[in-house]
C-alpha cells in the first residue's frame, strides 16, 4: 500500500491488534481504503500487554491506532477517525448529516444485536440457548437484508458504489458467521433468504481493501474450537 | 421552508434529556410530545422507530434520527452555526465519542443496579459505580468541562444521569460526594445552564417515579 502524506498526516501509524478480531478488521479495511502505510502489532495476549494497558487503561482491548503518539480507541470510532483525518480517499461516511445518523444506527445495531448473537451461539449453554440465538440472530440479518436494499438504493454496497461505514461494521462479522454457519448447519446469509446479502458478501470479500486483511476461516474455525470450549465447538 | 422538529420522549429518561439539552443549545424550536412508554406507545413512536420502539425518537421534517448520541451528533452537524458541542479536530472528537461510548456503557446499567437490586448483587454494584465515576471524574481533571472550557458533547452525554443521582443513593443506600466531589461541582456547574436546567427533570419527581417502579416490580 502506498504512503499518503497529508498536512499533518505524516506521523507515524501503528495499529495494535490481533488477527481474529472483526473489530480489528475494521480499522485495517479502513486503513487500506485510504492506501495508509501502517505498522501491524499483533498482541496475542492483549490483557497482560504493556502497550494496550498503556494506550487503553480503560478497556484493556484492541484495536488501538497509535497517530504520532496519540491514542485512538473503539473499533468504529477508529475508523471515523481514520475518514476524517486523511480526506485524500474515497469517503466512508456519507457527507449529509441523515445518512450519517442511518450509518451510525446500524453500526450500533450490528455490535449490540448481531454480534451480541454471533457470541451468544458460540457460548450457548445447551440447545434452547443456542435455538434462541440461532433465532436472534436470522432476525437480524432479515433486518440487514432490508437496511442494504434501502441503503445501497440498486448500488453494489450498503454505502453505494464503494464500501462505506456500514459495509465494513457488518463485512466484519463475515468471518465469524461463516464459522458459526460451519458448527451449526445453519446458513446465515442465503441465496434464498438474504440474496442481496449473499451476493454483496462476495463484493466484499472481493474488494481489494478487504481482500488482502480478510482471516482465513479454516484458521478462524481453529481458533473458535480453541477459545469457546463450548459444545457447538466439539 | 421552517424546519419542523419534533421530540418524542418520556421525561424521566437520562437519554431523551441529551437530545433535549441539545435542541436547546442550538436554539431549536422544537415539539415535545410525552410518550406513554408504559402502557401506550403512539401509532408515530411505533411508525418511526420500528426496531426498538423506544424513546428518545427525533423526527426532523418527518424523517426518524434514533438513539441519543446519533441524535446529538445528528443535531450538531445540522444546525452548525451556533454552540459547536462536538470538537472540530478528529483526534478530540475520537477522545469525545470514547467517553460517550464508556458513559453509555456503564452508567445505566450500574446505576439502574443501585435502585434495582439488593444484598450482595447491590453492594457490588454500589462499590462499580463509584468506580466508574472515578474514572470520569479523573477524565474530568481540573477541566470546568469534559471538552475543556466549553460545555460539549460528553457533558451533555453524562448530565441526564445528574438528576438520577439522588435516586440512586437514596434507595440504594450510599454516598457519592465523598469520592466525587469534583464530578458533583462539574454537575452543579452544568445545571447553571439554561440548556440543562430546562432539560433535567426535578431529583424528587425521578425519587417519586423510581418509587412507582418499585413498586410496580415489586423491587
Amino acid at each position: 500500500m502506498g504512503l499518503v502524506n497529508g498536512s499533518n498526516n505524516d506521523e507515524y501509524v501503528r495499529l495494535l491488534g490481533a488477527w481474529p478480531s472483526p473489530f480489528v478488521l475494521r480499522t485495517r479495511i479502513a486503513l487500506n481504503l485510504k492506501r495508509i502505510a501502517y505498522e501491524y502489532l499483533e498482541e496475542e495476549d492483549t490483557l497482560n500487554s504493556e502497550s494496550v494497558l498503556n494506550y487503553n487503561p480503560v478497556h484493556k482491548q484492541i484495536p488501538i491506532l497509535i497517530h504520532g503518539n496519540k491514542p485512538i480507541r473503539e473499533s468504529l470510532n477508529i475508523v471515523m477517525y481514520v475518514d476524517e483525518t486523511w480526506l485524500s480517499g474515497p469517503p466512508i461516511l456519507p457527507s449529509d448529516p441523515f445518512d450519517r445518523a442511518v450509518a451510525r444506527f446500524w453500526d450500533v445495531y450490528i455490535d449490540e444485536h448481531c454480534f451480541t448473537s454471533i457470541n451468544g451461539v458460540a457460548v450457548a449453554k445447551d440447545e434452547e440457548e443456542r435455538k434462541a440465538a440461532i433465532a436472534k440472530l436470522e432476525q437480524c440479518m432479515a433486518l440487514l437484508e432490508e437496511t442494504f436494499q434501502e441503503c445501497s438504493k440498486g448500488r453494489g454496497f450498503f454505502g453505494g458504489d464503494n464500501i462505506g461505514f456500514i459495509d465494513i461494521g457488518f463485512g466484519s462479522m463475515l468471518g465469524p458467521l461463516k464459522v458459526l454457519e460451519k458448527f451449526t448447519g445453519v446458513k446465515f446469509i442465503h441465496p434464498e433468504n438474504t440474496p442481496n446479502l449473499f451476493d454483496w458478501a462476495d463484493r466484499f470479500y472481493a474488494h481489494e481493501a478487504v481482500k488482502p486483511v480478510m482471516p482465513d476461516i479454516e484458521k478462524l474455525v481453529e481458533f473458535a474450537k480453541l477459545k469457546f470450549n463450548t459444545s457447538i465447538f466439539k | 421552508m421552517e424546519d419542523e422538529v419534533i421530540l418524542l420522549n418520556f421525561w424521566p429518561s437520562m437519554f431523551g434529556m441529551r437530545t433535549m439539552i441539545a435542541l436547546e443549545e442550538k436554539g431549536v424550536k422544537y415539539e415535545y410530545r410525552e410518550e406513554d412508554v408504559a402502557n401506550n406507545k403512539s401509532p408515530l413512536l411505533l411508525e418511526m422507530n420500528p426496531i426498538y420502539k423506544k424513546i428518545p425518537v427525533l423526527i426532523h421534517n418527518g424523517k426518524p434520527v434514533c438513539e441519543s448520541i446519533i441524535q446529538v451528533q445528528y443535531i450538531d452537524e445540522v444546525w452548525s452555526n451556533k454552540n459547536q458541542l462536538l470538537p472540530s479536530d478528529p483526534y478530540q472528537r475520537a477522545q469525545a465519542l470514547f467517553w460517550a461510548d464508556f458513559i453509555e456503557k456503564k452508567v445505566f446499567v450500574c446505576g439502574r443496579k443501585t435502585w434495582a437490586t439488593k444484598g450482595e448483587e447491590l453492594e457490588e454494584a454500589k462499590k462499580d459505580f463509584i468506580e466508574i465515576l472515578k474514572t470520569l471524574q479523573s477524565e474530568l481533571g481540573d477541566k470546568p468541562y469534559f471538552g475543556g472550557d466549553q460545555f460539549g458533547f460528553v457533558d451533555i452525554v453524562l448530565i441526564g444521569f445528574y438528576s438520577w443521582f439522588p435516586a440512586y443513593q437514596k434507595f440504594g443506600n450510599f454516598s457519592i460526594e465523598p469520592e466525587c466531589s469534583k464530578l458533583m461541582v462539574w454537575g452543579k456547574r452544568c445545571m447553571e445552564r439554561e440548556s440543562v436546567a430546562k432539560s433535567l427533570p426535578e431529583s424528587e419527581k425521578v425519587i417519586g417515579y423510581v418509587l412507582r417502579l418499585k413498586k410496580l416490580y415489586g423491587i
